[in-house]
């Protein structure tokens, strides 16, 4: 394709980077090639590029790939080649200019839609209509524009719901480790989240990074064959395919997000997966240029190009729509202080941790509620929201459980002897806490299911041991189970 | 510039950061590297010059000089930007603009006014916008405080503007201008019209400051004042002095922002600026929304009227995080000089720390610890050493103070990496939060044993609030230290091993920990908690121990004692109004804790 028949592509999303009806370049070809490094090109006679072109990078067999700018040096410029260097020599290939900014389609026609990771169709459909075309870096939101989040959102999981209560327009992610089942809480949540007195439905934008193919045909069983389907769209980047072009998989995916959300007013989730898959690919990216490795060679700037993702969500004056992030994150071995997840909890508004230790132990789903936060949980819950209770029995239920985890703790090393009936009771609810509260299986259980069971669980403590909700609630939702005080008491 | 210096000026640098018009010239990129560009043909370019880049005339400051070529770092996305775009030096500092309007306003790093942006360019923040920091179409009512003829100094005032319904604002002669008043204007006037005219200079209520160096007082006053923050375990434990710095590292979630936006809603200042520095921009639109609802403890006017917001957030252009530290710090010595007490929040100054990395890796230097250049100490050092309590310039000064209160956010929570370490070496209070601590919910997350103040305040809050209050607050550490080393002695042996006097001070401790140390920010009753309130709530603690110690001496068996349900009505102690009525309340308080505990048990309810 040539630069001048970009205008005439209106109906036709190419691709992020590949058609944009602005800021074309004048069509001019370099040849001068004089490295090839990893996915990057150094080209010279270069002068009229500029940082953050978008060009075509074609080899003597035809092939065509498209690239971008990273830097330019007086009259050089490294070029980083989306779909990888592969076949390309310093004598077989030619640079040409394309478009000034990588620029996507974007439009309500993706919806339903299969897409591959740079917005490209997947499913062998004709492209999506494009009813304009947006950078797909973005731009930020002006802080002043933004309406703090506080609907809540009911994902119909107890640990969620209850203790760690997620809001329209919050990004959330999923912290797992290897082999738990994130992807079918993330596909439950997408499925049956619902905003209780609402109808207005969810629209799923779903990009994956660097999945296999049988997750990817778990995702797209979800999230296109289900009958919510023509109100999904899937950007898939699988493994196999380029690694560099995982690096525009979320940018496109968010831009068409925005786009829904903000100036079409729809209620969108954005789903991206896995972030541990993204950042390695930026990893890749930063070794080939030679970039000073920080944290375990994670590129320094990654916390600022995490968070020009994950700010990406929210909710603005002037749009009834929102943008509500749900990521998932593999916690490389299961740890928590890795930089991905390190730098994600640093930007996300919480996270909801999986931990093998709980799926180890029969629990299903495996949510390990002590690491796990919302932080915009105090907004959305409470009088008119949920429950007038709510924010005070998610703190007792904490407050307990903590400290039946710390007896747990210490009955690993001096045995259940030396312990008082408190501690037993502390103990007892931990178990039961762990095994009804968040092992809830399959089931899907209302807001007031979730608090009312809280209450249950917090019927073995006396009034006056719950310090932490007030004598109102108290004195409406306190059942106080009189066996087990009178068990507690039988063994002092 | 030292701090302490009086004359403002030097030769060639206008104090007010004015262009040097002799300067001016225009050179061409060579080369673009994200944030980072080369510059070749600024010949008379100086370190930290601003320049204008390209068509769309982008901001960025020179941060380097080496053999003809200008390396600049871009306060905006450098995108489109190629080799042979044309620079433009301006031949002067980033200067930022001060005078009445900044109260109430929240500006991004380099002082763009978020709300007139939002009005012209809607949702989002374009590339090149430009906005002056001061609002040119509000006027302000001037009145005048001298008269043509008298002789001035720097920093006198000239006259005064009513700039909230609480803070009247102070317009002083600039620091480097001095001699007779030839001409005083009174009424309404736009911030760039003229209001006096002084030994020649005429002077507008604008006044235009660079942000990197430090505004010059006469001299700094020991710091023996407590800046109070509402906070127990800061003003109860590790006070911070007014004009003092104090860090908040820990990792995610533990609290930072909370902790920083409780401050800036309870302290006991006159003037709040908040620096939300590379983080999230809900954090800012919740101040936003919240602030203008909420009262300012001292005056009762709406929060907001005491509030400046800078929000340079983590997906903003990353070199004007490092502006925007500076022009918070700026804008807060500003008022100080006006004879207030202003508080300075960063969060986080990680951020910043992180921006300098990235840039100083792009311009190829060779790394110290963890990336960070060489000079992140210095530089560290250099903004907390602007925090200070002074007297003012002027024929009579004031005193005002800045208090600086940095977030720090290790990597992975750890204490050790550079950031951190190098803050804590010029900060005076170290109020490390707890990543355990956070996850039991038990918050602030500040570790007792970890943290520390190294101002003296104990004087002043025993003349001042209670003259047990030295005692108590030593007393409180105590009794947390002694239980900390018990809980070790109990997770290896159980509680049986442990003696009776000490099963009460283990006791004693988890009341300090659960009642008095835990504060909860969305409680309206518990959120802000004065001295005097704090006060009677250690005292109730500590006549809960002396009832015990008595109960077990009477030979009550401890265990009954330590589980007594009468001391879990203890924790009802936060719900006390602070009024006159504390007195009251801790009297009856300890009385009943007494009485539970020296009448012999009665129920089976009690034993349990
Ligand atoms: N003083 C407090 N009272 C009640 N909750 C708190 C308090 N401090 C922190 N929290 C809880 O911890 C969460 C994270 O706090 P935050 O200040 O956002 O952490 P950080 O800035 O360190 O990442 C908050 O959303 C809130 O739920
Ligand atoms: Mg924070």
């Amino acid at each position: 394709m040539t630069p001048t028949d970009a205008p005439n592509i209106t109906a036709r999303a190419r691709g992020a980077v590949a058609a944009a009806p602005v800021g074309i370049l004048p069509t001019i070809e370099m040849r001068d090639v004089r490295r090839v490094a990893g996915p990057l090109l150094v080209v010279e006679g270069a002068d009229n590029l500029a940082f953050g072109d978008v060009v075509t990078v074609v080899t003597d067999d035809g092939s065509e790939r498209d690239g971008q700018v990273l830097e330019v040096d007086r009259t050089r410029a490294v070029v980083q080649v989306l779909g990888g260097t592969e076949g390309m020599g310093q004598a077989n290939v030619a640079v040409r200019a394309r478009f000034r900014a990588a620029v996507t389609g974007v439009g309500t026609d993706v919806l339903g839609r299969v897409l591959d990771g740079a917005g490209r169709p997947r499913d062998g459909r004709p492209d999506p209509t494009a009813e304009a075309y947006r950078p797909v870096n973005g731009l930020p939101l002006n802080p002043v524009a933004r309406i703090h989040p506080d609907q809540f959102i009911e994902t119909g999981f107890s640990a969620i719901d209850g203790l760690n209560t997620l809001v329209r327009g919050q990004k959330l992610p999923v912290f797992t480790a290897a082999g738990l089942p994130a992807a079918e809480v993330a596909a439950r949540i997408a499925t049956q989240a619902r905003v209780p007195g609402e109808t207005d439905e969810v629209v799923v934008v779903f990009a994956a990074m660097g999945v296999t193919r049988r997750e990817a045909d778990f995702f797209r069983d979800q999230f296109t064959a289900s009958a919510s389907g023509h109100r999904n769209v899937l950007l898939l980047n699988l493994a196999d395919d380029p690694t560099i072009e995982r690096l525009l998989t979320p940018r496109v995916a968010l831009t068409l997000a925005e786009y829904l959300a903000f100036e079409k007013h729809l209620h969108v989730l954005t789903i991206l997966t896995d972030v541990t898959a993204y950042c390695e690919a930026l990893r890749e990216i930063a070794a080939a240029r030679e970039e000073m490795p920080g944290r375990r060679g994670y590129p320094g700037y990654m916390y600022t190009d995490l968070a020009s993702l994950f700010e990406r969500a929210g909710r603005v004056h002037g749009s009834t729509g929102s943008l509500t992030q749900l990521s998932l994150l593999t916690m490389p071995d299961g740890d928590i202080t890795h930089p991905v997840p390190d730098l994600t909890g640093y930007i996300t508004e919480g996270q909801v941790v999986l931990s093998r230790d709980m799926a180890g132990r029969g629990i299903d789903p495996p949510f390990d509620v002590l690491p796990s936060l919302s932080r915009l949980m105090n907004a959305g819950v409470g009088v008119g929201r949920t429950r007038a209770d709510h924010r005070g029995l998610a703190d007792q239920l904490y407050a307990c459980y903590a400290r039946g985890v710390e007896v747990r703790r210490l009955v690993s090393i001096v045995g259940e002897s030396g312990l008082t009936a408190e501690d037993r009771r502390y103990l007892a609810f931990a178990r039961r806490f762990e095994e009804e509260f968040v092992g809830q299986g399959e089931a899907r259980r209302t807001i007031t299911q979730t608090l009312d069971l809280g209450w249950e669980l917090l019927g073995d403590f006396e009034p006056d041991e719950l310090g932490r909700v007030g004598a109102e609630h108290i004195a409406r939702h306190h059942r106080p189970t009189a066996t087990t005080a009178t068990a507690a008491r039988s063994q002092s | 510039m030292s701090p302490t210096s009086t004359t403002a000026t030097t030769a060639t640098t206008p104090a007010g950061g004015a262009p040097d018009l002799d300067r001016a010239e225009v050179g061409t990129v060579v080369r673009v590297s994200g944030p980072v560009l080369e510059v070749a043909g600024l010949h008379a370019a100086r370190l930290y010059d601003v320049v204008r880049v390209g068509a769309q005339s982008l901001p960025g400051e020179v941060i380097r000089l080496d053999g003809g070529v200008a390396t600049v770092q871009v306060f905006e996305d450098t995108s489109g930007l190629r080799a042979g775009d044309p620079v433009v030096g301006t031949g002067a500092p980033l200067t930022i603009e001060l005078g009445p309007g900044l109260l109430g306003t929240v500006f991004d790093g380099t002082q763009r006014p978020l709300a007139a942006l939002g009005a012209e360019h809607g949702i989002y923040i374009p590339r090149g916008a430009d906005q002056p920091g001061l609002d040119r179409g509000r006027t302000w009512d001037f009145v005048p405080s001298v008269a043509v003829g008298d002789r001035v100094e720097a920093g006198d005032e000239l006259g005064t503007v009513q700039e909230t319904a609480a803070l009247r604002h102070r317009v002083l002669v600039p620091p480097d201008i001095r001699g007779v008043v030839e001409h005083v204007r009174s009424g309404p006037r736009r911030v760039d019209e003229v209001v006096a005219r002084v030994a020649g200079h005429d002077v507008q209520m604008l006044q235009r400051w660079p942000i990197r160096r430090p505004r010059p007082v006469r001299g700094q006053q020991p710091l023996s004042r407590p800046l109070l923050t509402g906070q127990r375990v800061l003003d109860g434990l590790f006070p911070i002095a007014l004009g003092g710095a104090g860090i908040i590292p820990g990792g995610f979630g533990t609290g930072k922002t909370v902790l920083e936006q409780a401050i800036a809603k309870h302290a006991e200042a006159d003037v709040v600026v908040y620096v939300g520095c590379g983080e999230r921009g809900n954090e800012l639109t919740e101040v936003l929304e919240e602030f203008p609802q909420l009262a300012d403890p001292r005056t009762g006017r709406p929060l907001m009227e005491r509030t400046v917001l800078v929000a340079n957030t983590s997906n903003m252009p990353v070199a004007a995080r490092e502006a925007s530290v500076y022009l918070g710090i700026t804008m807060a010595e500003y008022y100080r000089d006006q004879g207030l007490h202003a508080v300075l929040l960063a969060d986080s100054t990680s951020r910043w720390g992180e921006a300098l990395r990235e840039v100083s890796g792009r311009l190829g230097e060779i790394p110290a610890e963890d990336g960070y250049p060489a000079y992140l100490a210095t530089r560290l050092a250099a903004f907390y050493e602007r925090a200070g309590l002074v007297d003012s310039l002027g024929s009579t000064p004031r005193q005002g103070s800045v208090t600086v209160v940095g977030a720090v956010s290790p990597a992975g929570g750890d204490f050790s990496e550079p950031v951190t370490q190098n803050s804590l070496r010029v900060a005076g209070c170290f109020w490390a939060l707890d990543a355990s601590l956070a996850r039991a919910r038990h918050f602030p997350s500040i570790n007792w044993t970890r943290s520390y103040t190294t101002y003296r305040l104990g004087e002043w809050f025993d003349e001042h609030v209670a003259e047990d209050w030295s005692r108590l607050s030593a007393w409180a550490v105590r009794t947390l230290q002694e239980e900390g080393s018990l809980l070790e002695v109990v997770s290896l042996l159980g509680v049986e091993a442990v003696a009776a006097p000490q099963r009460v001070t283990l006791r004693v401790g988890r009341m300090l920990r659960e009642d008095y140390l835990q504060q909860n920010s969305f409680d309206p009753l518990d959120a802000s908690c004065p001295p005097r309130k704090q006060v009677a709530m250690l005292r109730l603690v500590k006549a809960a121990e002396a009832a015990m110690t008595a109960a077990v001496e009477s030979g009550r068996p401890v265990a009954d004692v330590v589980a007594h349900p009468v001391l879990r009505t203890i924790a009802g102690a936060r719900g006390w109004p602070a009024d006159e009525t504390l007195e009251r309340h801790l009297e009856e308080a300890a009385a009943t804790v007494r009485a539970a505990l020296t009448t012999a048990p009665t129920t089976k309810e009690e034993l349990r």
